[in-house]
């Protein structure tokens, strides 16, 4: 029996009151991430620590690197040899990651980012939560491109959605950012370690050549070490993996592919929670940390008979459009919840088909219940 | 609906964070309750403020943050002076008066001293302050069983300490029955 085998049968079944953070950790370790370099920065540095303390158990490597550029690029080089990558860390070095983000994209590797993120910009209010980045999540990194990010909402969650964002990763061979935030980073809840049979794990596709294109919108992958020829370039590169900058019909095919492969998938990647009842005239969308007292301003309008829906998106990016069309189809209006100036309300403005209202907080603070059910009845 | 919310504060240092962490476990593994917990610092490894929160619950738990504080903890004046407002009007302050000098308190909410650090220094090491108050904490507030706290608090402590960080406990503990039964 392996190590890791052995190790998560001794979790199996234990109840624990988890840190959001390590629930981060163990979600990776499931899903077989056996490499992880970071660079230490609070709301994230737990994870690195539960990492560094775990990894080394199962034969994996854990690498404190000189910064986020490194560390994002020593998870690179570690998934073209075979290993299942992650990093973490928050805004400032989030900012550091985009370039590797960037050519992660590019060379189609997969691979997991953990941004547990905080209030910026800058070093801003260190330490303090935010859902500032979900638009440099977006489009951080340079160049057109298409990205997938997971927002969890609980301690539980951020385990389930790790491991789904290797999955996802896996797939798609493509980087998958976990959008988690100081809140829930730093928040415990119980959790109880679910049996390693009943979490699904998908493993990498190696094949044959052509790495980088030529048929299908993802292709095998290979490995360093077995023996193939791989050329792996962040320049535009034909289906061989050669440079070719020069010809505008092989950077189409290429980026297209790229930005296709998660585009035409977007209804099997996408995930929201809904709770809505009929006859409702108004809703909240919200998610992260923002949705937990979304959801309680929600309910405690229905207490006073008021029916309001609600909409939690799991998944940030591809945003869930024809959920928010489907969700407004018949309401007269929509609150947008976040911990920030309004980011993801642009997107909702975008495909709603009702009256879109904001609430944001920014300042290291979620919002209480009764500021967002203040916010819910201005509507009414 | 019974839901509790406990605030510790005091600076960096003082097991302020683990305090609120041994609460929260104490009630989910041992009173099988649910519990949420959060923690907050400044980016100082040692002094500056720092604070934990708990909220203990029979049902789910939407807003895992304190709003009005049932209990508040306080071992520093900053934190005091920082935290005193989230007090609910018939709230109970547990706080170590060597550290924090009261001021402007309702008069409906419930002080309840304890000389932590000075009783911790006696009993041999000033690390166990923090066990000290939370022995008191379990006799004042009845937020958890006694039981599961001193499970919960010896689930933290190295083997070599365990005598320690009981007879700081007990010291607490004691300490708390005895002021509840003069009130």
């Amino acid at each position: 029996m392996s190590v890791r085998k052995k190790f998560i049968e001794e979790l199996e079944g234990r109840k624990s009151f988890l840190l959001g953070d390590e629930a981060c950790a163990y979600g990776a370790i499931y899903a077989g991430c056996d490499f992880f370099a970071a660079y230490p920065i609070t709301p994230a540095s737990e994870i690195a620590e539960k990492m560094a303390e775990v990894l080394p158990q199962m034969g994996g490597k854990f690498i404190q690197m000189e910064d986020e550029l490194g560390a994002i690029s020593a998870v690179i080089g570690a998934v073209w040899a075979g290993a299942k990558g992650m990093t973490a860390t928050s805004g400032p070095g989030f900012s550091l990651m985009q370039e590797g983000i960037g050519y992660g994209v590019m060379t189609e590797t997969p691979f997991v980012v953990v941004d547990v993120q905080r209030s910026g910009p800058s070093t801003g209010q260190a330490t303090k939560p935010s859902q500032g980045d979900v638009m440099q999540a977006r489009w951080g990194t340079h160049g057109d491109h298409n990205i997938i990010a997971l927002a969890p909402w609980s301690v539980e969650e951020t385990f389930y959605l790790t491991v789904e964002a290797f999955n996802l990763a896996e797939r798609y061979r493509t980087p998958v950012l976990v959008l988690s935030d100081g809140e829930i980073g730093h928040l415990r809840e119980p959790f109880v370690f679910p049996k390693a049979d009943d979490i699904e794990v998908e493993n990498r596709f190696y094949g044959e050549p052509p790495f980088f294109g030529g048929g299908g919108l993802v292709p095998p992958m290979s490995k360093f070490g077995r023996g193939d020829f791989v050329h792996i370039t962040g320049s535009t590169h034909k289906p061989n993996g050669l440079r070719d900058v020069e010809t505008q019909s092989v950077h189409d095919e290429l980026v297209r592919r790229l930005y296709d492969k998660i585009e035409k998938n977007r209804e099997k990647i996408v995930k929201t929670n809904l709770d809505a009842q009929s006859g409702s005239k108004f809703g909240v969308i919200s998610y992260g940390v923002s949705a937990r007292p979304s959801y309680g301003a929600v309910l405690q309008a229905r207490r006073k008979r008021i029916k309001v829906d609600f909409l939690r998106l799991v998944t940030l990016w591809p945003f869930p459009r024809n959920q928010v069309r489907e969700f407004t189809k018949n309401l007269r209006a929509v609150l947008v919840v976040e911990e920030n100036l309004g980011q993801m309300v642009r997107e909702v403005e975008r495909f709603a088909q009702c009256r879109v209202e904001f609430f944001g907080m920014i300042g290291g603070r979620t919002p209480s219940v009764s500021e967002i059910y203040s916010a819910l009845k201005g509507m009414f | 609906m019974s839901l509790h919310q406990v605030k510790f504060s005091g600076f960096g240092g003082q097991g302020i964070i683990l305090s609120g962490f041994i609460v929260g476990r104490a009630a989910v593994i041992y009173d099988k309750k649910n519990a949420a917990f959060t923690q907050s610092y400044g980016p100082e490894a040692r002094g500056g403020y720092c604070s934990a929160e708990v909220i203990i619950s029979d049902e789910t738990i939407e807003y895992p943050f304190v709003m009005e504080a049932d209990v508040l903890v306080t071992l520093s004046q900053e934190a005091f002076k920082k935290y005193a407002s989230i007090l609910k009007k018939d709230g109970a302050l547990i706080y170590d008066p060597d550290m924090v000098k009261l001021s402007k308190l309702p008069e409906t909410v419930r002080v309840y001293p304890i000389q932590a650090t000075k009783i911790a220094e006696e009993l041999g090491n000033k690390v166990v302050a923090n066990v000290v108050m939370l022995g008191f904490f379990t006799a004042i507030s009845g937020e958890v069983s006694e039981e599961a706290m001193r499970r919960s608090v010896l689930d933290s402590v190295p083997k070599k300490f365990v005598d320690l960080n009981t007879r700081a406990f007990n010291r607490g503990l004691e300490l708390g029955k005895a002021l509840l039964k003069k009130c």
